[in-house]
């Protein structure tokens, strides 16, 4: 194995962790945040950084063919769709009237 | 490299399969929307991650169709959550 090889191998680990990672936390936000919005946000951030990595990652273990490239295709279908996607879905439980967490102070009731 | 991936997909398909229990006792319908979501992108990075292990370079296209799939289920469901009407005007 060469140097570049290596290299490559260890970046691509590196890239891979990371994703799993921020998978492991978006679906910690998905099951523990109190709300819809906020739960939201954290499977929104699940995933574009973590499924984006790991396609990243993945292209990069592959090298030079042109699977690597239909995987970045993939990583740049993720990357637009999965904003728009919770964008949709939060837009649509604003218009259908879905009333946002607040933590009251005095007392109140937590809608 | 071959024993990371293995232990990377079983970790992906492990998540995946507690987001299940948001998609089955969410307080509203968006959420389980969400929840499966999310669960279809796990299952198309999980679907990329097998084309490397299994060496069939055919999963890649699958895993493609896959995350075109899961974008239009998603803006179908939200939309006909939210209008109530798969036609015309988006209000």
């Amino acid at each position: 194995m060469s140097i570049v090889d290596a290299v490559r191998y260890a970046v691509s680990v590196v890239l891979i962790s990371i994703g799993a990672f921020f998978f492991f936390v978006g679906t910690l936000g998905l099951l523990r945040f109190p709300d819809f919005y906020s739960r939201t946000h954290g499977a929104t951030k699940c995933d574009t950084v973590g499924a984006g990595s790991i396609l990243i990652g993945l292209a990069l273990l592959r090298g030079l063919a042109p699977d690597a490239l239909k995987i970045l295709a993939i990583a740049a279908l993720v990357l637009l769709t999965s904003p728009t996607a919770g964008h949709a879905l939060a837009r649509a439980a604003y218009r259908t009237g879905l009333r946002p967490w607040t933590r009251r102070i005095d007392g109140g009731e937590r809608t | 490299m071959d024993t990371f991936l293995w232990g990377a997909a079983v970790f992906l398909l492990a998540v995946a399969s507690v987001c299940l229990y948001r998609a089955y006792t969410g307080p509203t319908v968006l959420d389980r929307v969400l929840a499966v979501n999310v669960i279809g992108t796990k299952t198309m990075v999980l679907l990329v991650m097998l084309s490397f292990v299994f060496g069939r370079p055919l999963y890649i296209d699958v895993a493609l169709v896959y995350a075109l799939l899961n974008f239009v289920t998603t803006v179908v469901a939200t939309r006909y959550f939210e209008t109530g009407a798969l036609k015309g005007e988006w209000q």
